[in-house]
Formats: C-alpha cells, structure tokens, sequence
C-alpha cells in the first residue's frame, strides 16, 4: 500500500494513501489505523483517520518521534508503517456494524421533498434508497461525533443548501453532496435534512463517547414519529 | 469557593487540553499561551496540568469566599484587590471576602489565572478545558456572572508537585500576605510585535506563486477583528496559488496556516478545528506559538521561514526553560513555607 508520510509539525505525521474521497482508499486508511492502534505504542497520542490521510501525533519531551535520541520508539513507529506499505491488499479490516434508525421526511426531514425533486424519484423511492445502502464511517469531523459517511446511492448527491440553517436539531440526517452525515447535536449547518434519529451520537458522559468510530459501517432504517418518541424517551 | 461578579470579554476554565480524541472529532482545546498558563500553575504551588482560567482582553471580576493563593501570568492585565494593586507573575494570597478585579489587557490579548489547589470542575474526556464551539467542558460555555467556582482540594499532596511541599496558609493576621517577589515576565511574555513567528514550510508552500511566496514573509499582516481560539485571521495583501487545488479534509494541528479562497491566511490556535480542507501554506513552529496567542486584533504579525530540525530544537530550549522555571518556583515557595 502506497502512502506518503508528511511531518506537518514538530509533533506530527501525516500519512497520505491519495488524494480523492474513494472507499477503496479510505479502507486502507482505516486498515493501517487499526494497525497502528493494536501496537499500543504509548508515545502516541493521536491515531486519526481522515478521507484519505491518517494523523498521528506524537507526545512532547524524550519519547518525541522526531528526537534523534529516541530511536528506538521511531523504529517501532517505522517497522509499523513498513509492515503497512509492504502489504498488496490492506488488512481485512472491518468496523463494526451500526444499525441506525430514522424517522424520514416531515418535520424531522424538512428537505426529503427537495432531495426527491433533485433526483427525479419520489419521497417513498429517497427513503427506500437512503436505507438500502451499507455506509462507511470515513471520518469523525466539524463537531464531535459527526460522521461522514460514504457510500451514498449517485441518485441521491443533492448540493448543500445556498444558505446554511442556522439551527439544525441534534440527530438531523443529513446529504451533502456525494456524502450523508447526522449532526450530533443542535449545530448551523448546510447539509440537506432527510430525517432525523433518535439515538444520541455523542455524549461525553458515555464511554466510548461516540455511537460511531472511524471504519464501521453504518446502515439506516426508516421508523415512523411513534416509534422516534418511544425511543428517545427510553434510549436503551 | 470564587464567585464570578463580572465575566469579562472570554473567560474559560482550561488546562492542557484533551488528548486522544481527535479521531471522534473531539479538538485539543487547552490554553492557547501554554508557557504563561504553566507559570500561573508553578506559582499558585500546583502541577502544570491544573485548571486555570484563561482571560480575553477584559479580565473579570471574582469574589473570594475563602483564603486563596493565586497567580497571575500572560498578557499584562489590570488587576486589583479591595482596591490594591495585584502584582503579575507573582504567588500571592488572597483573603476571604476580597473582590479581585481584572480589568482590561494593557497588551497582547490572554491572561491566566492560577489558584491553589486548581479549579474543581469534573473532567470531560479526561480534561477541565472549555472547547467553546463545542460546547464541551466546564459549564458547556464561558463563564458568566454568577457562576460559583469550587476550588480543588490543597495540601493534599496528590495535587502537588513531585518531591515538593506548598507553603501553609498563613494566618489571617500576616501582616503582609503578598510576597514580595515575581518572576520576569521575559522572555514568557513578549511585548515588541517585531518579532517574527517562524514559519515551517506548509504542504502547499511551492504552489504559491512567485509574489506571494515572497509577501509570506516579508508583508506585515494585521490580526483580523474575527480572531478567536478557533483561528487568527491575517489580513494583508491577498495570497494565491499558481494553481486551483481541490483537496480533501485532512488532519490539522495547531499552529497550520490555511490558506482559504479569500487569500487572507488564517493561523489556527488551540481550539482549531480536527480537520480542514483548505491549502496548507506553512505551520508555526510550536516554541511560537504564544507569540500567536498574545496578537490581538489589529497587531502586527510578520513570519520568518524555518526548517524542522531548527523548530524542534527551539521547542526543547522553550521546554528547559519552562522546566527550570517551574523548579525554581516551587524550591522558593518550599523555602517560604519551611
């Protein structure tokens, strides 16, 4: 697997698979994060995957990645990334896999007729397209927990809104683009709102915090208003 | 227990920051002036990483209601107690009852204020630091009158330096409760805007073109009014590109310099964002980033190139330094408490 490895700053690498958002790339992105993780080096303190670039970042002091006196720990980090590009096919590398549930169109999809507009189908045939397709988690972004998610039907790719929504409420299903994503909580934002679920993506209290990480998959379900109330009032 | 009278401009409880987390989309945060918040941290007699509050050009206004030593250090503030001048980059002892008013930035832009035993706010995601966009820390927002502030647990010894002991509080009848020393605020706060940032050279660096590579470093930009902890805006004669790019998000860290379509670069600070997608053109060595954290709108800002090898040996100089001042501070609390 080919990749670039770029010092962006005294205490930091990046690595770079490509430059297109691809899933084929991004799994490679996901596959030598994985790989970097499971060697728990402990002077790493950041393993960050992006569409088609992982960060890593090394923590301050002796143990730096950069320090010429700390060979031994820049060897691991090294012999990590060899192992990574001397491979062919990237680790069968898989995330889990995330059932989300959605309450489509509405008041918790005030978009879903303008998306079915764009695309020339109507809103029972978006809503049917939308969940059909398995998603990948490619990165966590713009706020905490917030996924984007590839895989989206080409049907679907809707531009964002000419005015960004000042509010958009917390769990809004969301296109933009070539991408779907879920705001995490209430946010401004641009992005076409499909739906909306009511699972909680991001709580701080919560361990691990996010519903989703980097590489799962994710896929929706369509719900109706009942069961979205019934289900924020007793999240499991 | 501190009672906020008055906020001030942009008052936030932070520490060094949240690690671990830049993969969730959860930003580092942490005080933007790291060196003036560890000082602050030395001289109220607590560990480097306890939570301070960072103050935005007008500091606030704060009653005491309990005796507290505290420090303040960074960007030069107005500060009185019960009308007595507070001396900077010094420990001093604050009675029960006193009203401690910060009033605004001579210059620079962000000053922090220590207290013994640290500010008692639960831990988010393992860290006391205001992400203000995100709403995640402390409070979920700056703090505002009428918030009360429990200060941490003191003389406990798990919240003290290695090897080191705090001073008593001295009874409420010491004459003189402030001690009579201070650091200098040199090299730790620097006034004069003509010192340049070093500049490591950016991803997209080459892809400037000709006059642009040159105005990088040789304009004089000007601090933009919308400058924040996410980012400074620098204003100056616009910069391009030789070539349009159409690049996906990727990592950022602090310090980057992004180059958006507007051709006025922004510098991000500590809050920036996890990711961004605009050209990177150069990435401030990290030993400067207080010089950063101390422009405020309106202040000069002019760039020097640097390479890596130069930038990582100013970091470890910068971190001696830091070390040995935060040793000497606690052998001479230790000496004042014996």
């Amino acid at each position: 697997m080919d990749f670039t490895a770029e010092p962006l700053s005294e205490d930091s690498l990046l690595l770079r698979f490509g430059a297109t958002i691809d899933p084929a790339i991004n799994a490679r992105v996901h596959a030598a994060a994985a790989r970097m993780r499971a060697a728990q080096l402990p002077g790493i303190t950041e393993i960050a995957p992006a569409y088609a670039s992982l960060l890593l970042c090394f923590e301050q002091g002796s143990g730096s990645f950069f320090e010429k006196e700390s060979g031994s720990f820049r060897r691991a980090v090294e012999s990590i990334l060899a192992a990574v590009s001397g491979q062919n096919e990237p680790d069968p590398f898989s995330g889990r896999e995330i059932d989300i549930p959605v309450c489509y169109g509405g008041a918790h999809g005030p978009d879903l007729v303008d998306i079915a507009q764009h695309a020339g189908l109507d809103v029972y045939q978006v809503i049917e397209r939308h969940a059909a397709r398995e998603y990948m988690v490619a990165m966590l972004g713009f706020a905490p927990g917030f996924p984007y998610l590839l895989g989206l039907d080409r049907a679907l790719h809707t531009p964002r809104r000419l005015t960004p929504r000042t509010r958009v409420p917390a769990g809004s299903v969301a296109i933009g683009g070539s991408q779907t994503g879920i705001y995490p909580r209430e946010l401004p934002g641009g992005w076409m709102l499909i739906g909306r679920t009511p699972l909680a993506l991001f709580d701080p209290q919560r361990d691990p915090p996010c519903l989703l990480a980097p590489g799962d998959r994710v896929r929706f379900r369509a719900i109706d208003a009942g069961e979205f109330i019934a289900m924020r009032e007793s999240p499991q | 227990m501190l009672e906020i009278l008055k906020p001030g401009l942009l008052t936030t409880p932070q520490d060094r920051g949240r690690t671990g987390y830049t993969h969730l989309g959860v930003g580092h945060a942490g005080a933007f002036d790291e060196p003036a918040f560890r000082l602050a941290n030395a001289l109220a007699g607590n560990p480097s990483d306890a939570c301070a509050l960072e103050l935005t050009l007008l500091g606030p206004t704060l009653k005491f209601h309990a005796d507290a030593w505290i420090a303040l250090t960074g960007a030069p503030a107005s500060a009185r107690v019960d009308g007595h001048a507070l001396p900077m980059w010094s420990p001093s002892l604050v009675r029960k009852e006193s009203v401690l008013i910060l009033g605004a930035l001579a210059q620079g832009c962000r000053s922090y204020l220590a207290v013994h035993g640290g500010f008692d706010f639960e831990p988010v995601l393992g860290s006391r630091s205001l992400d203000v966009n995100a709403a995640l820390g402390p409070l979920g927002r700056p703090l505002r009158a009428g918030d009360v502030l429990k200060i941490g647990e003191t003389g406990s010894g798990s919240f003290l330096p290695e090897s080191l002991r705090i001073p008593a509080l001295p009874q409420s009848h010491e004459p003189d409760p402030i001690l009579k020393w201070s650091i200098d605020p040199r090299p730790w706060f620097e006034p004069d805007h003509e010192i340049p940032l070093r500049l490591l050279p950016g991803t997209h660096a080459a892809l400037l073109d000709a006059e642009s590579r040159a105005a990088l470093h040789a304009q004089v930009f000007r601090v933009g009014a919308d400058s924040n902890r996410v980012g400074c805006r620098l204003e100056g004669a616009p910069l391009a590109l030789t070539t349009s790019l159409d690049l996906i998000s990727e990592g950022c860290v602090a310090g980057t310099v992004q180059l958006p379509p507007s051709g006025q670069p922004i510098a991000l600070g500590a809050e920036h964002p996890v990711s961004g997608g605009y050209p990177r053109i150069g990435q401030i060595a990290r030993a400067d980033l207080p010089l950063l954290a101390q422009r405020r709108p309106g202040d000069a800002l002019r760039f020097v190139p640097c390479m890596l090898d130069e930038a990582q040996q100013a970091l470890r100089e910068r971190e001696r330094q830091i070390r040995e001042m935060e040793t000497i501070i606690a052998k001479r609390l230790f000496q004042q408490g014996a």
